[in-house]
């Protein structure tokens, strides 16, 4: 068998195939036939591309060229051109993909060039975050106190449920409809979590709002008190986030002592007060229910469910557990209403999203951007391009809930849905951007190492799964892979989607899947030739030659 | 016996943190991650004395010591070795690794002498691996202590170190 030095992939959403992807798709085939390259390049389809309006897309690896539209009829041209000849057929080249209107429409805020939405850093680094008079001054506490003199518990439910709000930690539920059935649940005692255990690997955007801004962080859980009736919350902030404790300390006291919290806040009979309980890292802690497990001063083990936090959480009372960018949306969702929010961002993903870049890029940071913007446009303007001599190749979209997206998907809309669609996943919002120099399996050998590390060691799946396929893609990147592995490690990465007690699990195999659907190409490199592709992996046959 | 003990007596180590924190479950985890600051590590001993402080039956309050053995193992932030005077964590995520942290990881293991987890024989120092920190757009990042260090060079290293006694 050759070892495969090429992939194409053609778009087959039904709109691809009514514009004749199928035929386009044998025309590819027939043209690798007859250009003798049928086992050098493989071919197969993939699904939206987000690129509707250049359809049927053709991609190509490793350049990760993307042609688009593509006739059935210029299938022999471009595998002639591409795969024979080796050069970019540029006459068939997708345009680069026009701004997402939302961009062209942002204001500058001073100071921040790209334009920027910003919502949830809307003070961060404009204000003092330990004078809690400069955050007043800045709209701080207004909501608040809109809610309490206006607001029946269940008319802000209904504000936070009408703008569409969706959790910010990687899941994307509805976060009024999380209210709701705090509110509706039985029992007087009820509690308001806030998790700022931020572990995911690549993302510290909670850090940022914690640190510069953390009075946003408390007004937000007062609302969220009286919209579901409880008056003590708890603030869960990862061990290692030393400024923002202090900082978060800092602010609690005095907002207690402005009577914005604590006792009578705003001389109404509400109260409200808040504990800050640091963690002592665990990643698996983010998880809501291992959490509150951490809380109750026990090892951060994720609980089974049902019952679900809502109605069995904290000390086994009802219990919202929200994420600091959730949160951080609250007092200005309240102040200006869900119509504005919906303003921003796509319809079915209102607002803005934080995210964090990092990698082979000029600029790395924190932006806050409307929802919806896409890859390319993050790395072109606000990331300022790839390093020089930098190719993008992937970008991974956070530690364990997001993706592997290969540079084909660079133009998918940032959304939920569109993710959703795309089989991708947006994570905590960390995009850590990739070059050509980035091998897949030593990149998913690191991924892996981080959840066999984090896994907590509960259920088998999870346990043992993530300690196997570590074991196996470590074999893979020193050259003693077999081809059979990789149906192992699909196996495995089924069985803990299937099995697996908690998100870590489930999400564990996402890197495994994403390996195998995007490079598997550079995967069987590593195996049939032992050497890897990009020259990272060190193998142990020690005869690589510099490609 | 580690020399930071010498200087501490546990029982008042303990005693001070649960006045700081508490005697309530949820205060079992800031007990010991007190404890675990001030004595480096938690000794077998000081959750003996956790146990025998906080753990009251007939006010509902149950603490068992291998409740507390479970916290301590658990967490990656408490130990119950102890560690050498200086602990360096290195974050070994993938946004650290792709911007050259394996570089850095390996100078590290040659100028100490040490692997993951080890400590050097005069007790100096202790290296570790950790999951990421947060401090992802100035990767490769590590810690040494409480101090931050991002954007780190191989060239640095030898310079870190040397600010440590």
């Amino acid at each position: 068998m050759k070892t495969k030095r090429a992939m194409i992939l053609v778009s087959a959403d039904s709109e691809s195939i009514r514009l004749g992807a199928n035929e386009l798709l044998e025309n590819l085939k027939e043209a690798l036939d007859a250009y003798g390259l049928q086992d050098e390049v493989d071919i197969a389809t993939i699904v939206d591309t987000g690129r509707s309006n250049i359809l049927p897309i053709v991609v190509v690896y490793p350049e990760a060229a993307i042609y688009g539209p593509v006739k059935p009829g210029d299938a022999r041209y471009l595998v002639e051109e591409h795969l024979y000849k080796g050069r970019i057929a540029e006459d068939l080249l997708a345009p680069p993909k026009e701004l997402t209107g939302q961009i062209g429409s942002l204001r500058a805020h001073k100071g921040y060039n790209p334009a920027e939405q910003r919502i949830v850093l809307e003070r961060a680094g404009r204000i003092d975050p330990e004078n809690i008079e400069e955050a007043i001054t800045h709209n701080g506490y207004e909501a608040l106190g809109k809610t309490l003199a206006e607001m029946t518990p269940e008319q802000v439910i209904e504000v936070v449920e009408k703008s569409g709000l969706q959790g910010r930690g990687g899941a994307g539920f509805l976060t009024g409809r999380k209210w709701k059935f705090v509110r509706a649940a039985a029992g007087e005692k009820k509690y308001v979590i806030c998790n700022a255990d931020e572990s995911e690997p690549g993302t510290f955007k909670d850090r940022i709002v914690l640190e510069g801004d953390p009075h946003v962080i408390l007004e937000a859980m007062a609302i969220a008190g009286y919209a579901v009736g409880a008056d003590e919350g708890y603030i869960y902030i990862r061990g290692e986030y030393g400024l923002a404790y202090r900082r978060l300390q800092h602010a609690i006291e005095q907002a207690e002592e402005y009577g914005v919290l604590g006792r009578n806040i705003f001389n109404t009979d509400f109260n409200f007060h808040i504990h800050l309980h640091a963690g002592a890292g665990a990643y698996v802690c983010g998880e809501e229910t291992a959490l509150i497990e951490s809380i109750e001063g026990k090892r951060g083990v994720p609980r089974s469910r049902p019952p679900y936090p809502v109605t069995h959480g904290l000390w086994n009372k009802p219990t919202t557990v929200n994420n600091v960018e959730t949160l951080a949306n609250i007092p200005a969702i309240i102040r200006n209403g869900a119509e504005w929010y919906r303003s921003f961002g796509t319809p079915s993903s209102p607002g803005t999203k934080v995210y964090t870049i990092m990698g082979n890029v000029n600029f790395s940071g924190v932006i806050e951007v409307p929802m919806g913007i896409t890859l390319r446009e993050v790395i072109n303007i606000y990331a300022k391009g790839m390093k020089p001599g930098s190719v993008l190749k992937l970008a991974q979209t956070g530690g364990s809930s997001g993706s592997i997206i290969p540079a084909a998907l660079q133009d998918v809309p940032m959304d939920f849905e569109s993710f959703r669609k795309a089989g991708v996943s947006l994570g905590s919002g960390a995009l850590l951007i990739c070059d050509q120099n980035t091998c897949i399996v030593d990149l998913v050998k690191v991924l892996l190492q981080f959840f066999r590390f984090e896994s907590c060691g509960k259920c088998t799946p999870c346990r043992i799964g993530t300690q196997r396929a570590y074991e196996i893609v470590e074999r893979i990147s020193q050259g003693e892979g077999k081809i059979s592995d990789l149906d192992t490690l699909i196996n495995l990465a089924v069985e803990m989607e299937r099995a697996s007690n908690c998100g870590l699990g489930q999400t564990a195999a996402v890197p495994i899947r994403d390996m195998l659907k995007h490079f598997r190409t550079e995967v069987e490199a590593h195996i049939q030739t032992g050497t890897c592709p990009t020259g990272i992996c060190e193998m142990m046959t020690k005869e690589v030659e510099p490609i | 016996m580690n020399t930071l003990i010498i200087e501490h007596d546990i029982q008042e180590v303990v005693q001070h943190a649960i006045e700081k924190h508490g005697k309530t479950p949820d205060a079992l985890i800031p007990i010991l991650s007190e404890v675990n600051h001030v004595l480096g590590y938690i000794p077998a001993e000081a959750m003996r004395e956790v146990k025998k402080q906080v753990h009251n039956s007939a006010e509902g309050l149950f603490v068992a010591e291998s409740q507390l053995y479970g916290i301590a193992s658990f967490y990656d932030m408490l130990s119950t070795q102890p560690r050498g005077r200086h602990v360096i964590k290195f974050c070994e995520n993938a946004p650290c690794h792709v911007v050259g942290g394996k570089a850095i990881w390996d100078t590290l293991r040659e100028n100490l002498g040490l692997e993951n987890g080890e400590t050097t024989p005069d007790n100096k120092w202790t290296l570790v691996t950790t999951s990421c920190i947060g401090l992802c757009s100035v990767g490769p990042v590590l810690l040494v202590d409480d101090d931050m260090y991002g954007n780190v060079t191989t060239d640095q290293i030898p310079e870190i170190l040397g600010r440590y006694e």
